[in-house]
């Protein structure tokens, strides 16, 4: 062993903004970059401008629908495509395109709850599941375990034979099958994060369980759930239509995707618009949500930003 | 075990362990995965931190120097024996004390990549303390303060609203340690914190450390297994065998005249600068491998693989005891008087097997 001196160190070569302000603000959010990232993928970024699309056409239906959905016409009734009714009408001769743009509105807000409620329930469980271990996670992940055993349509039908038909029931029937597949990806997520060092750097200082919980770990173990939450909107949107094709869900004559399905069925070989319209509405969507959570995926994982020049 | 008695100066303590134990249990793979045996990281560790001094902690890989250092800020809970900080008893804090002891010790972490969070600033991770504890009141005050300790670490504060992977690995330890100076410590912890960086930048990191550790009145806790470096920094070193500190003193009295085999043998293995010299070093080889610490061996635990192995060392576990000729330079060792516990009264029949025969019996 030999007491070789150490030279002392240079000044730090990090200067290069030197005089700004400091803050405790990030210089550019994390979440600019990401989605700066997601423009350069043109699957993606299309899925996304699709979706934007048909959320605006949600947003604005009644001013964007040529008539209403409920007006019934029968001189019109069973009319194909044309310039005047571009989807074509149904039986009662109401317009397909107008009722489409009224559905879009419906399908996605009871997707959107659907998926939001499972997201909040099903991520809480799956963050104490995950964080806490023990026997909290055995008590929690085996009850998800009976609902997930479960299959989705029979448990969604019997929470809608219980609570009643109607878009709240149908979106709280829709969550309950999701909560234990939020659950189980954020417990996935957070069984990895927790055993980084950075956490416990932060408990090291301090740091309560809350706080490691939400700022340290949850952020770090977003991204399976940000791309579950986008795969779920298209199973959501897609369970939506399934129960409303069976009559559970939306009731006529109000329209939805799923309703309009399921009426047009009877009509296929004498009227194919009827039902293929809302049939193509229902693809793209799904298409699309299963677009961006693919491309979400890419893009939120930490290697792929390496790889991107993004550092780790 | 008693330290009290040694020919030493009354001094300072900061940070004491007594009897400090922390075992992992090994788990069966039957259902209910009942405990079989136990990894012995930390076995029975006494020592003493003295204020304001810096205590280089070495030995080689998985003789629990980590856990040990872990254990003293209770980062992982102790399974036996007590730890004080400032008269404190350390394993014994309710949630409010145990905060005010995570601001008055901090924890500087081997690798920088993965010790702060990929997500938050530099700025966030700097102040997280300061939110914790309340110690800088509103948010300009923290974002002044973060200026601060950033450059007291010799970082650019402008730097501070940029995310980690921004910077190279001596750039991240020094924001580790603004972060774990953010709380005004007394007590540092540096967990091998020069261990993964080059080797030019360990140099500028640890006069960094002896700096600010002579600047801010530090007391430090350097563990590491580069014995070049624990000498340059330290005031005193430790060394630790298998769970156990085996020798203790003054840094020039342990480096320049060790008096357990273990210590000699750890120092012949540090190259020498200079190509003659380097030659004709001699090295004391050790055979064989460091035993499991999940079946130490009965006695000394260092006899498997000790040269000067001899009667009594199966027999009796050695206890410090103090030897040469500086004050307060303890070792356990048998070559310098049969001081210690004999085995019989430690009734531990794990002990005196060999390592595998141990682990199955223990399975059964």
């Amino acid at each position: 062993m030999t007491g070789q001196p150490y030279p002392e160190p240079a000044a730090s070569p990090t200067a290069t903004e030197a005089g700004r302000e400091p803050s405790l603000r990030p210089a550019r959010p994390r979440w600019r970059e990401t989605l700066g990232l997601l423009a350069r993928n043109p699957t993606a970024a299309g899925a996304a401008t699709v979706l934007v699309l048909v959320a605006l056409v949600a947003v604005f239906d009644q001013q964007l629908a040529p008539e209403g959905p409920n007006e019934i016409s029968v001189e019109d009734r069973l009319q194909p495509p044309s310039t005047e009714h571009w989807f074509g009408t149904d039986d009662l001769g109401r317009d397909v395109l107008s009722r489409i743009i009224l559905g879009a509105s419906v399908s996605l807000r009871v997707g959107f709850t659907a998926v939001g409620i499972a997201l909040v329930v099903g991520t809480l469980i799956g963050l104490l599941a995950g964080y806490y271990g023990k026997w909290v996670d055995d008590v929690l992940m085996r009850f998800m375990d009976v609902i997930f055993a479960f299959p989705a349509v029979l448990l969604a039908i019997a929470v809608l034979a219980v609570r009643g038909p109607g878009p709240t029931n149908t979106a709280i029937a829709i969550a309950v099958v999701y909560v234990p597949i939020f659950a189980r990806v954020t417990r996935a997520s957070v069984l990895g994060v927790r055993e980084e060092v950075y956490v416990r750097a932060s408990r090291s200082v301090g740091a309560s369980d809350l706080r490691l919980l939400t700022r340290h770990i949850l952020p770090n173990a977003a991204p399976p759930i940000i791309v579950q939450t986008s795969i779920s909107l298209a199973f959501a949107v897609l369970a939506e239509a399934a129960l409303s094709f069976l009559g559970l869900g939306t009731q006529p004559p109000n329209p939805s995707w799923g309703l309009m399905l399921a009426e047009g069925r009877g009509y296929i070989e004498l009227a194919w618009w009827i039902a293929f319209f809302p049939g193509m509405a229902i693809f793209l969507v799904v298409l699309c949500f299963n677009l961006l959570g693919d491309g979400l995926r890419d893009v939120l994982d930490p290697r792929q930003r390496t790889a991107m020049g993004g550092g780790r | 075990m008693d330290l009290t008695k040694r020919a030493e100066p009354e001094r300072d303590v900061l940070v004491s362990a007594r009897g400090l134990e922390v075992h992992f249990p090994i788990r069966g793979s039957g259902f209910r995965r009942r405990p079989i045996g136990a990894v012995r990281a930390v076995d029975g560790v006494d020592l003493d931190v003295y204020r304001g001094e810096t205590l280089g902690l070495v030995g080689e890989s998985g003789c629990g120097k980590s856990t040990l250092g872990n254990a003293l800020l209770r980062l992982v809970p102790p399974t036996g024996g007590r730890v004080t900080f400032d008269g404190i008893d350390v394993t014994a804090l309710d949630r409010r004390r145990l905060r005010e002891l995570r601001r008055r010790a901090g924890m500087v972490f081997q690798d920088p990549f993965a010790s702060l969070d990929p997500r938050r600033t530099v700025a966030q991770t700097v102040s997280e303390p300061l939110e914790v504890h309340g110690l800088a009141g509103d948010r300009r005050e923290r974002a002044a303060r973060v200026g601060e300790l950033l450059e007291l670490v010799g970082l650019d504060p402008a730097v501070a609203g940029r995310y980690p992977h921004e910077f190279s690995g001596g750039q991240r330890q020094r924001v580790g340690i603004a972060r774990a100076l953010a709380g005004e410590p007394d007590f540092l912890v540096c967990d091998e914190a020069i261990a993964s960086l080059d080797v030019s930048v360990q140099a500028q990191v640890l006069n960094l450390l002896r700096r600010l550790q002579r600047q801010l009145g530090l007391t430090l806790l350097f563990v590491s297994h580069d014995l070049s470096a624990v000498r340059h920094i330290s005031d005193r070193i430790a060394v630790m065998y298998l769970g156990r500190i085996v020798e203790v003193g003054p840094a020039a009295a342990v480096a320049g005249d060790p008096q357990m085999p273990y210590t000699r043998a750890l120092l012949s293995a540090v190259p020498v600068p200079h190509p003659e010299l380097e030659r004709s070093r001699q090295r004391v080889v050790l055979g064989g491998d460091v035993p499991s610490p999940a079946a130490v061996p009965s006695g000394c635990r260092f006899r498997t693989r000790c040269p000067d192995v001899f009667e009594p060392c199966p027999d009796v576990d050695p206890a410090l005891q103090p030897v040469g000729s500086a004050p307060g330079h303890l070792a356990a060792c048998h070559l310098h008087g049969v001081v210690g516990t004999p085995v019989a009264a430690e009734a531990d029949g794990a002990a005196d097997r060999p390592p595998r025969a141990a682990t199955g019996s223990a399975a059964r």
